[in-house]
């Protein structure tokens, strides 16, 4: 038997008759306490490419509080893409809640029918995210790392790392709609605004009285930002792993990133060993950083550390074994011991820079 | 005070390897452990029971193997767990096993109210925090995720105050019981069960639901039938189409190596020298 002829032959799932006048792509604005979260901008620039892909408009959702913000929001969102945004505002949607959101966004769902929704795989966009879809009965993929239209079915092919990152599956929601994703902030790249874009915001009324709430927001307390290591911006990082052997060979990672300015970054092994902060873990189970230059010595490169740095512009990795899989997506490689290499490589740059600086 | 805690047993990511020829996932030798997440769900049901008695129900869906997963947890202190397990329930995706965990909570519901769910905030295998959510929208229970702090519970009053970690902040929230709780990691530490809990964990007349048992009758809710979602590849992730440009170890010398590669860097990359040097200016 043949290898083709042991595979089923593969069964065309039709759309449900009750999804098939779904259209336009939608991108949920997240915005907490009135600050917009990044994501949604790298949402709505993935999103560009998806609505082009299906000849249909790209949709911006603005939930908040009652005020001009929410306006504000929406212009903004047309800047970064949105042809048009669906703006819901009531004072009871001032701080983010579970309840009152999960039946706003479910009831614009329901009224204005859009084929595609997305939203960014924050703490907010997770909770709300599981609450629509289980509302709705429709499929959600969730930290999409690769979007793409199959353009004859109009299906969402949505790519996901599983297994914890092993491996990457290709979901579809092939009978529902909408056909729900969520990506991980710094995942798709940040779209240059456009100043000149305006568009159309379409104002849609939400009661729900605060009585009808069960759940109130006694307190926000906001956190101090001050001293934390912002690594999903960060330009430059150089990144330690377990290579290192030591902690105390770790403060090595630190003498680099001082002289090139940089982010220090670091692998999952070597956060549970306290060698550095959570904050600073890099891959599936951390951040997400997109910077010019990454820098990584003594990481071996498991795929779990690939998805969260592979958005990179250049990758210097420096590891003892020639086998390692970081060579498979490094633009550079030493192949060598890391803790001899690391001192060498932050006095070469130390000497360059100071070279330059003086012929100016 | 009766708490259901939600767990799954699932491969240790950790130790996971793919096969390099076939692109698969070697299970072989691969430990399953409870998914750690959950673990601090459990503990925290477990602080509840030690300041208010009453008792812990652990629940899980899968095959007839996660069975000791459920008795890990008795032996921690959990009083009772149930095995749901089917046929019916294979590739279920996210929404259909967040209906057959609320069937069987409602069927435990029956026999004795349910102050509190827990889950963990999400799995170390699916990585997709969609079943807690599920649970909490299909019973009605308010659901509060990424809970790093139980403030307090009046249990007359029925109310819970939880610190929720929000982005940028922590909200402190107020809600009433019965509701679910997504439990935040690094909250608590995990007890070790004393000598009598583990013979009793050994001992316990585990409670294995099918289906029918757990209260779900429209079988098309469930397994593949019930999920919106298909897989329809599974990869493994691809090299770039040029492996690494390699700086050739002409000498063991870690100075000539450094100088080389910040030569080769700069020629090819002249703008980076510029930014660069820009910030260390």
């Amino acid at each position: 038997m043949s290898e083709q002829a042991k595979k089923p032959a593969k069964k065309k799932v039709e759309l449900d008759p009750r999804f098939v006048n779904y259209r336009h792509v939608w991108v949920f604005i997240e915005s907490e306490r009135d600050e917009v979260h990044s994501v949604s901008w790298e949402l709505l620039g993935e999103g560009c490419k998806l609505a082009d892909a299906l000849g249909v408009q790209l949709c911006g959702v603005v939930i908040t509080g009652t005020g001009e913000r929410g306006k504000a929001i929406c212009a903004e969102a047309f800047q970064y893409g949105a042809d048009l945004c669906y703006l819901m505002q009531n004072d009871v949607l001032t701080d983010y809640r579970n309840d009152p959101y999960t039946q706003a966004l479910t009831d614009l769902v329901n009224s204005y029918q859009p084929e595609v929704l997305m939203l960014g795989a924050s703490t907010l966009g997770r909770d709300l995210a599981g609450s629509v879809a289980t509302t709705l009965g429709t499929g959600l993929v969730a930290d999409c790392t690769e979007l793409v239209i199959e353009t004859e079915t109009r299906n969402l092919a949505a790519t996901r790392p599983t297994f914890g990152g092993s491996l990457l599956c290709t979901i579809m929601t092939q009978r529902h709609r909408p056909q729900m994703a969520t990506v991980r902030p710094r995942v798709m790249a940040m779209p240059e605004p456009d100043t000149t874009r305006t568009g159309e915001i379409i104002e849609v009324a939400f009661a729900m009285p605060e009585d009808s709430i069960i759940t109130k927001v006694l307190e926000f307390i906001a956190d101090d930002t001050r001293d934390k290591p912002n690594l999903p911006f960060a330009d430059i990082i150089v990144a330690g792993g377990r290579g290192l052997k030591t902690p105390e060979n770790f403060q090595l990672i630190w003498d680099l990133a001082k002289v090139l300015g940089a982010e220090v970054g670091a692998s999952r092994p070597v956060v549970q060993a306290g060698w550095a902060e959570l904050d600073r873990q890099v891959g599936q189970s951390g951040k997400t950083v997109r910077p010019k230059l990454y820098i990584a010595a003594g990481i071996s490169g498991a795929i779990q550390h690939r998805v969260g740095m592979d958005g990179a512009d250049l990758i210097i990795a420096i590891n003892s074994d020639p086998n390692a899989p970081i060579f498979e997506f490094a633009h550079y490689g030493i192949v060598g011991n890391a803790i001899t290499i690391l001192p060498a490589l932050t006095e070469a740059f130390r000497a360059h820079l100071a070279q330059a600086k003086k012929t100016g | 005070m009766h708490s259901v805690v939600c767990i799954k047993q699932v491969p240790d990511s950790a130790q996971i390897r793919v096969h390099p020829v076939t692109n698969t996932i070697m299970r072989q030798g691969v430990p399953a452990i409870i998914n750690p997440y959950d673990l601090f769900a459990l503990e925290e049901a477990l602080r509840l029971k030690d300041r208010f008695g009453g008792s812990v129900t652990v629940v899980t869906m899968g095959p007839p193997m996660a069975e000791a997963a459920l008795r890990k947890c008795l032996s921690f202190g959990a009083d009772d767990a149930i095995l749901v397990s089917d046929r019916a329930f294979a590739g279920s995706d996210t929404l259909a096993t967040s209906y057959a965990l609320s069937a069987t909570i409602r069927q435990i519901m029956e026999n004795r109210p349910v102050d509190l769910i827990f889950t963990g905030k999400q799995t170390i295998d699916g990585d997709t925090a969609q079943v807690g959510p599920g649970i909490a929208k299909r019973l009605d229970f308010q659901l509060l995720t990424y809970v790093s702090k139980i403030v307090d519970l009046d249990r007359d009053k029925q109310e819970i105050l939880v610190e929720r970690r929000a982005e940028g902040g922590v909200q402190l929230l107020k809600t009433s019981t019965p509701c679910l709780i997504t439990m935040l990691e690094g909250t608590n530490e995990m007890r070790f069960g004393d000598l009598d809990d583990l013979f009793r964990a050994a001992r316990h007349d585990l409670k294995v639901w099918d289906r029918s048992s757990a209260g779900i009758d429209a079988v098309e809710m469930v397994g593949l039938k019930g999920s919106p979602t298909v897989v329809s590849k599974v990869f493994a992730p691809k090299p770039r189409s040029k492996r690494a440009e390699m700086i050739e170890v002409h000498d063991s010398e870690p100075h000539n190596l450094a100088v080389s590669l910040l030569a080769r860097l700069f020629t090819q990359h002249p703008k980076l020298e510029q930014e660069i040097a820009r910030r260390a200016g």
